[in-house]
């Protein structure tokens, strides 16, 4: 029969090539150093120290750097989502009681595949199984705000302290946050056609083979990689030139721990502004090396990626203009208390 | 059989419409193909994530765009 063909979508082949590959990487990403300064100091023969060295060097360093870790992860994360589908997730969180349900559904967020244009869906499938409307904003702020990108440019760009940092204050954010909103008990502002719609079960899960896994591993780095390398290459641009020309303490009187006014001003600049972590990160990079503070870099980089306008309009066909407001204010009332925390530790 | 394609609008909902189409074309089986933006009629199917594919009233997957192979894969089972 012709139809045999079909049988199996992919090859063996495609399961082992991971395994071949992984010491060829190893190899690439322990000599990107050696390899840039190969690149810039002999090839092209530029002198030490210079601004168009300096600047030349972080991108030639950083953008394979950040390219290489993205590739990887992005691969393994693809993989691990496969167990972590947002029905399933649905289904951990039903009958759970507030805090325990915010903890859990913050931690959901996190490995559930989620993206904007899925907002609505979601959460009127949380709501409707009876889901907490606090729990399911506790997924809601999680979800775009601890993303896998944001996470390995962090540890890629300042190691894996601040990435850690950012998974934690982000968790507790969104578990603050989405349990604050339950208390207020809102589900007045929740558009009154969200609880008279019907919601299907959902029907039976699919059934997938450890090569449909690992073939899902491949999808997602073509999918995610090939999206966002746009944005890093462009970052890292930007990193580049303010990292060669711009003075060390160029950010230190506008967004230094002096300033007390930098967290709130950051973080509502941040709202408006819409970026995806791929862009954001080596800018705020650049912003610290300048002289910004860690707590307010973090909160900057928070409000961009966690408060997203487009996300905003998508949500208000659901909400009710006040709940979409709550929902700013609490979880922006969060970034600012996380970035006075860190300024006043650090 | 009966095809429908669940999505509201992305770009992903409208690859998997054109890639069901190509497939049942190639696989020269005899197929409705019907594409659902409503998300009222999305959420009845239990379908939280978009695109999402359904055969006889049976959802198939949901928040993902398979590649071509693997949709005729897919639409070969359950024919």
């Amino acid at each position: 029969m012709e139809n045999e063909k079909f049988k199996i979508a992919g090859e063996n082949w495609q399961i082992w090539l991971p395994v071949l590959l992984l010491p060829v990487w190893w190899l690439v990403y322990k000599n990107l150093g050696v390899a840039a300064d190969w690149f810039v100091f002999s090839l092209l023969g530029m002198t030490k120290g210079t601004h168009l060295a300096e600047a030349l060097w972080f991108f030639v360093f950083e953008f394979p750097k950040v390219m290489l870790l993205l590739t990887l992860i992005i691969f393994f994360v693809g993989i691990i989502r496969t167990f972590f589908t947002p029905e399933r997730t649905r289904k951990a969180l039903e009958g759970k009681k507030t805090f325990t349900g915010n903890v859990m559904a913050s931690s959901l967020g996190i490995v559930t595949p989620f993206c904007s244009c899925s907002a609505i869906p979601l959460f009127l499938g949380f709501v409707e199984s009876g889901i907490p409307l606090g729990v399911t904003f506790s997924f809601l702020i999680a979800a775009p705000m601890i993303n896998e990108v944001a996470v390995i440019l962090l540890y890629g760009m300042f190691g894996w302290k601040v990435a850690a940092i950012y998974v934690g204050t982000g968790l507790v954010i969104a578990i603050f946050a989405g349990w604050v909103i339950g208390l207020f008990k809102l589900e007045k502002w929740v558009e009154p056609w969200v609880y008279e719609m019907h919601v299907g079960n959902g029907g039976e899960e699919e059934k997938l083979t450890f090569k449909h896994r690992i073939l899902r591993g491949y999808k997602a780095v073509k999918e995610i990689v090939g999206k966002v390398w746009l944005y890093v290459a462009l970052g890292i641009l930007v990193g580049a030139g303010a990292h060669g020309y711009v003075p060390e303490d160029f950010m230190a009187a506008l967004m230094g721990k002096s300033a007390w006014y930098s967290v709130p001003l950051s973080v509502l600049i941040g709202i408006p502004l819409y970026s995806n972590a791929a862009g954001i990160v080596p800018i705020v990079s650049v912003l610290i090396e300048k002289g910004a503070s860690l707590g307010t870099a973090l909160a900057f980089m928070m409000s961009v990626i966690g408060l997203s306008l487009p996300e905003m309009v998508i949500l208000r066909k659901v909400l009710k203009l006040p709940l979409i407001f709550t929902f700013i204010g609490v979880v922006g009332t969060g970034i600012l208390i996380v970035g006075f925390l860190f300024n006043a530790i650090f | 059989m009966e095809i429908k394609v669940l999505g509201t609008g992305c770009a992903k909902c409208k690859s998997l419409e054109k890639l069901t189409n190509e497939a049942i074309t190639e696989l020269g089986i005899t197929a409705t193909v019907e594409k659902v933006e409503d998300i009222l009629k999305i959420m009845q199917f239990g379908v939280m994530s978009t695109p999402a594919l359904v055969i006889d009233k049976k959802v198939m997957f949901s928040g993902r765009l398979p590649s071509a192979a693997e949709l005729k894969e897919i639409i070969l089972k359950n024919q």
